[in-house]
């Protein structure tokens, strides 16, 4: 069953010509981890907010076609009911914060409070949200004090807090420290793991490879490639649209001009680089004097 | 220009000691990256270069200046900062004006002004967007905007904090330009980042934080070569360090070249 289903969308917001959206089919299964990329522009952020019902109902502007995600209809549901069923992570997570209070634990608390749910369930339900991100000892500090990475760590949490059914996330990890955003990562693969189902608009390309199910490649509004990860991050396609690949793909990619790359497929992650770098080149001495 | 920084201590009213006896020199005309993991205190040391903050105790110079007595806005002239969120930073109707803001400010002729504007508007490739008003771009738009409006500034010392932060790699290729664009007129570069592939392609040294402290300091390959030790910051090397160290290669590689061609020696080919 598809919680999440986009039919011929196109969006144009607001006094704009072209649209961000074209043509978009886009259907994803519940416990599915989608990973969106694209280049800047692409509509990545576009697609995000409209799962999360800000498009139309917040942002206005023309939409056509039909998006129903989690038993809601965009033409129909308001946006009321849609937070409770979507939860969406910021790009900017200065924008996420609420202003509205002064620690970290109050901050999480927040979405909590406003969708009523008993004192004592939302002590436990937070407490529980920030020690899965790695956020305890930051309870009481005040929001604003916090660096960018543990702000974008604050954001995650409050929305993680909430159980949303389905999970959209526009590049959660943008200010993570390198570690930091692998374990998030796995983090979110968890979530999917235990059936929420996972939208996730990213450029790192390395643990998406290792932890999204599937990929959508967006390219000037419209999705060019969907696919699993190799399928899909191994494209030329990627290549001529100028996408950020990761460095064991493109190594690769020379290597096998080289001579030095002998297995048909190429490398996503460090493991499938590892292993086929450590095969005998086709191309060595030994194996050139023979044919010769 | 010369930043000399001896047994640096910073607390914030908070109480939280963001540093704790940092002492660096950073020559005239380098290149550094900074990276560490997140509160480690990166941006607070950053901070200290363009007197934003202020030594709880130890000294910051600038040149032969002390940042103690200088003001943030004398210090303007020497170091540019671009914020990790550019939000801080942009306050101007149209990215022209915003870019001039800062050489008019310091008192540049108008004809330098200009041709300041021009060139640091190309080199972000914003010329087609001079006359849109900042707010009205991509978060993405208005982070080279913030990069155009400081490098305008023409100052000896530039800090980029987390310049490549959801960039595409098509953006990051062009910071990257701007970056060596800069290193060829000699100036002073600090950039923060957590990107180990842009670090490990675009700086020859390394300074690694944690908690207040420099945990290592040295060139590219040796710094980045330690994965164990980075690991305690939360820093993984770059992808091809992974994995040349992966595949035993004896030295430590940082970017494809040298992947490629320790792969090649590997093969004897």
């Amino acid at each position: 069953m598809a919680i999440v289903n986009l039919h011929n969308v196109t969006y144009k917001y607001p006094l704009t010509e072209t649209p961000a959206l074209q043509n978009v089919n886009l259907r994803v299964k519940e416990g599915e981890f989608v990973a969106i990329i694209g280049r800047n522009g692409a509509g990545k952020s576009t697609l995000c907010y409209t799962l999360a019902g800000f498009v139309p109902h917040f942002f206005k502007g023309e939409l056509t076609g039909s998006v129903e995600v989690a038993g809601m209809d965009a033409s129909k549901s308001h946006l009321h009911e849609w937070v409770l069923n979507v939860g969406l992570v910021f790009q900017n997570p200065f924008n996420q914060i609420s202003g509205a209070k002064y620690t970290v634990f109050e901050e999480i608390a927040f979405g909590l409070e406003n969708i009523g749910v008993p004192r004592d369930e939302m002590k436990v339900r937070v407490e529980e949200a920030m020690r899965l991100t790695g956020i305890s000892d930051l309870a009481d500090r005040s929001p604003y004090s916090l660096s960018g990475g543990q702000q974008q760590r604050v954001a995650l949490t409050s929305i993680l807090v909430m159980q949303p059914k389905v999970l959209v996330l526009d590049e959660p990890t943008s200010q993570l420290d390198p570690i930091g955003a692998r374990e998030v990562f796995g983090v979110i693969r968890t979530m999917a793991e235990q059936g929420m189902t996972v939208v996730l608009a990213e450029h790192k390309v390395e643990w998406i490879a290792r932890f999204a199910d599937r990929v959508v490649a967006l390219h000037e509004g419209k999705i060019i490639l969907d696919g699993t990860p190799r399928e899909v991050l191994t494209s030329d396609l990627l290549l001529d649209k100028g996408f950020g690949i990761s460095r064991y793909t493109s190594a690769a990619r020379k290597a096998r001009e080289l001579g030095l790359w002998r297995q048909e497929q190429l490398p996503v992650t460090l493991e499938e680089a590892a292993e086929g770098f450590a095969l005998t080149p086709n191309a060595s001495p030994k194996r050139r004097c023979e044919s010769k | 220009m010369r930043i000399e920084i001896k047994d640096l201590h910073f607390t914030y009213p908070s109480g939280v000691q963001a540093l704790r006896g940092i002492s660096l020199t950073i020559e005239s005309g380098e290149q550094v990256a900074i990276i560490g993991q997140n509160g480690a205190g990166k941006t607070t040391l950053a901070r200290h270069l363009n007197g934003l903050l202020q030594p709880t105790s130890g000294e910051v110079r600038i040149g032969y200046w002390d940042t103690r007595r200088y003001s943030t806005a004398k210090l303007a002239a020497r170091v540019g900062y671009v914020f990790q969120n550019p939000d801080e930073q942009l306050f101007s109707r149209d990215v022209h004006m915003e870019v001039a803001f800062g050489p008019k400010n310091l008192g540049y002729p108008k004809e330098r002004v200009e041709a300041l504007v021009s060139e640091a508007l190309e080199m972000t490739d914003l010329l087609q967007k001079r006359e849109t008003n900042p707010y009205d771009l991509s978060p993405t738009w208005r982070k080279m905007v913030a990069i155009a409006s400081v490098i305008a500034m023409d100052t000896p010392i530039v800090i980029f904090d987390e310049p490549t932060t959801g960039q595409d790699a098509a953006t990051i290729e062009r910071i990257a330009n701007v970056i060596r664009v800069l290193r060829e007129r000699g100036k002073t570069i600090l950039t923060i980042t957590h990107d180990m592939d842009f670090c490990a392609e675009n700086f020859e040294r390394v300074i690694v934080m944690s908690q207040g402290q420099v945990l290592l300091d040295g060139k590219a390959n040796d710094v980045l070569g330690q994965e164990e030790i980075l690991a305690t910051t939360y820093v993984e090397p770059p992808q091809l360090t992974r994995l040349g160290k992966r595949l035993g290669f004896k030295e430590t590689v940082r970017n494809e070249e040298e992947f490629l061609t320790a792969l090649q020696k590997r093969w004897r080919i």
